[in-house]
């Protein structure tokens, strides 16, 4: 399936993406078992599931989803005595706009993954599970089947687990196209076999009410292969890669335009902006320079390529003073990203450069939310579909002088109003473009609309403005 | 529905080896059989094309449960359909990375190959098909392989990098026959 097999670059440490493009390696039991595969199961059912939870903390592991949350802490709000059965599932419905790195492990390593989960599920003490996978990875989703199949031979999964007394189901369930089942709420319903119709935080946390109102533990594919790295490694030792608060590796997906589109494993922290775009991924086409970039799924907010940055940061004697930073030098981290007023997300890195057109752009991220919002709440559903509306005119040469003003309070309008963080995801973008390229937007708004006027059609189509009016 | 819908050709009766697989996959979800309808509508729809009149009714049946709470799963997820799509079906990646990439480009390529049509399709019509029923269009959201912009898939088949149109020839002449 992966036309293009490159090798890692010098400055990557691969650890979760070990087993990609890696020569000789094939997705089965065999291989998988001739590498080492699965000791790290062995070495957690002679834990207590207790310690495995104290490991995940004291790893700092946050969630590779995109809200990066604490993995430790999340566990740890299972109660060891909980007497409601607990579930566990593996978000792997991999749909925020410019990530691809899920796709990887489950198509090539999908026995990392297994094995993370069953760790996993022994940590927590989860009986059940699911891997819920997006509709469109039908070959992901019979690979996943045939290598649970096999792990189930080996004795893996099923009843009593290598002699632990531990049992545990894993079956795969697929989507059916619909970006909201990736929010973990939508998800459960979805599960559940009904609309994916996020539920409301509080009191609906997977943690406690989740998977048929019992608790769940719902966790990205790569934060569940990172579970096997920890028991392996310890806590501490794994701690000791990336930075604070800021631990373990991170797959970088870079896509748009620089010369080395890509997945990429780094250190968390390890590399700036600017490493990663021009060092690892070879610097725009030629003759372009750099515009705009997404740091993390389409979500996240959009940066400007020139921009300069004031960010705080911590002297060694404990205070903070502000320091000004440009965009190359922003260090790919979680912390850093939300300093600079954006989000590592889901590590998906869109890069567009200064033959793109950010009206346009905008647009076609607007399409994107205007599909997918659920309909559930009044603002996220009429106004992704209203800014959708007003971007496709801005770039159809048709905007009118208000259209930036308007774009701005619909999405203002949104965020912070909505039950779950679409909202957010959908009014990010449009205030950030904004925000960043205003002289852009006010260019593709140049109709001027008569005060008289009731709607745009009056001023786009004058001759027919008298048949709108009577 | 409208009285213009087009007439929906019924569910045609379930074959004995499909209704086994059905039923295996049930024993997936021991908490709620109610889990087992998206499963279920993909079994269906993997088998015969299409969601054909009366699978709501068939699958409310077989899980249980009031025929609405199927039709409301059927009309929510953009992959289930009411008609045939053609013979092998095509999705273009729409979103910013593709389009960064040609996505649009390719969407048009392949109308042009597959002699399809696309001026009709809508929010709840996304699905163009060709008039000798061979091919069919419609458009997708990201499908997580942005780094090898444009993407597409062919039935259940996966294609990246598809930038050309000696590339999207070459890939729908695999599906000619
Ligand atoms: C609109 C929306 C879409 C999301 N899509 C995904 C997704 O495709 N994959 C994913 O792992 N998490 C996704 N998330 C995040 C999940 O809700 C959840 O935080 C995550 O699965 C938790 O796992 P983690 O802690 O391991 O990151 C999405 C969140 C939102 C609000
Ligand atoms: S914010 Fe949007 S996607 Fe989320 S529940 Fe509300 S309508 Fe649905
Ligand atoms: S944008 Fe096409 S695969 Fe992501």
């Amino acid at each position: 399936m992966v036309s293009i097999v490159k090798q890692p670059h010098p400055r990557e440490r691969r650890l979760i993406f070990k087993n990609i493009d890696r020569p000789g390696w094939a997705n089965d039991i065999q291989t998988y078992l001739a590498d080492g595969g699965y000791a790290d199961l062995k070495k957690a059912l002679g834990m207590k599931p207790q310690e495995i939870v104290g490991e995940m903390k004291t790893s700092q592991l946050r969630g590779r989803g995109g809200a990066g949350f604490s993995c430790g802490m999340k566990w740890g709000f299972i109660r060891p005595d909980e007497k409601k059965p607990v579930y566990l599932i593996c978000n792997a419905d991999e749909s925020e706009p410019g990530t691809f790195k899920d796709r990887y492990i489950i198509h090539q390593d999908p026995h990392q993954l297994i094995e993370g989960m069953v760790i996993s599920c022994f940590a927590v003490n989860a009986r059940l599970a699911y891997i819920y996978i997006r509709g469109e990875f039908p070959e992901g989703a019979r690979i996943l089947e045939r290598a649970l199949a096999e792990a189930k031979e080996q004795g893996f999964l099923g009843k009593n687990i290598l002699g632990s007394g531990f049992d545990l189901e894993i079956y795969v369930h697929r989507g059916a196209g619909a970006y909201i089942c990736g929010e973990e709420t939508g998800l459960i319903e979805s599960l559940e076999g009904k609309r994916p119709y996020p539920r409301i935080k509080p009191p609906y946390f997977p943690a406690v009410l989740g998977l048929y109102m019992s608790p769940t533990i719902v966790n990205n594919v790569e934060t569940l292969c990172n579970a096997k790295h920890i028991v392996r490694m310890g806590g501490a030792e794994f701690a000791k890669i990336g930075k604070p608060n800021n631990t373990g590796t991170r797959i970088l997906c870079v896509s748009g335009d620089v010369q080395r589109p890509g997945y990429y494993e780094f250190e968390v922290g390890s590399l700036t902006m600017g490493e990663l775009l021009n060092d690892i991924c070879g610097g725009p086409k030629p003759g372009r320079k750099f515009k705009a970039v997404i740091p993390g799924g389409s979500s996240a907010k959009v940066l400007r390529a020139d921009e300069k940055f004031k960010i705080k940061t911590k002297q060694p004697d404990g205070s903070m003073v502000d320091k000004e930073i440009a965009f190359s030098d922003i260090v790919m981290d979680f912390d850093s990203l939300a300093a600079v007023g954006s989000m590592a997300g889901s590590g998906g890195v869109i890069v567009m450069d200064d033959s793109r057109d950010v009206v346009w752009a905008l647009n076609n991220i607007n399409e994107f939310y205007a599909h997918e919002s659920c309909g559930q709440c009044t603002p996220c559903r009429e106004g992704s579909l209203w800014m959708k509306k007003i971007t496709d005119r801005l770039a159809g040469g048709l905007g009118v002088e208000q259209d930036p003003k308007t774009l701005k309070s619909v999405a203002d309008n949104i965020a912070g109003r909505t039950i779950c963080a679409f909202g957010e995801a959908c009014a990010w973008p449009v205030q950030s473009f904004l925000d960043k390229f205003p002289a852009e937007f006010a260019a593709a708004a140049k109709h001027h609309l008569p005060e008289n006027a009731r709607t745009a059609a009056d001023v786009l189509a004058p001759d027919r403005a008298g048949a709108l009016h009577s | 529905m409208s009285a213009h819908a087009e007439e929906v050709p019924a569910l045609p009766p379930i074959p004995a080896d499909l209704e086994a697989k059905i039923d295996e996959v049930i024993t997936h979800y021991p908490v709620s059989k109610r889990s087992a309808v998206l499963p279920l509508l993909h079994l269906l729809q993997e088998h015969f094309g299409f969601l054909g009149a009366g699978t709501e009714d068939w699958v409310a049946r077989k899980l249980e449960l009031q025929p609405i709470n199927v039709y409301e799963v059927i009309t929510f997820y953009p992959m289930f359909r009411r008609k045939p799509a053609g013979k092998h079906h095509i999705r273009v990646c729409r979103t910013l990375s593709c389009a960064l990439g040609g996505g649009y480009k390719l969407m048009e390529q392949m109308c042009a190959l597959g002699r399809i049509d696309r001026s009709h399709v809508s929010h709840h019509d996304p699905i163009a098909v060709s008039a000798d029923g061979r091919f069919s269009v419609e458009f997708v959201e990201c499908l997580a392989s942005c780094g090898t912009a444009p993407v597409c898939m062919v039935n259940d088949d996966f294609y990246e990098g598809v930038g050309t149109e000696a590339a999207a020839k070459d890939l729908l002449g695999k599906y000619e026959a």
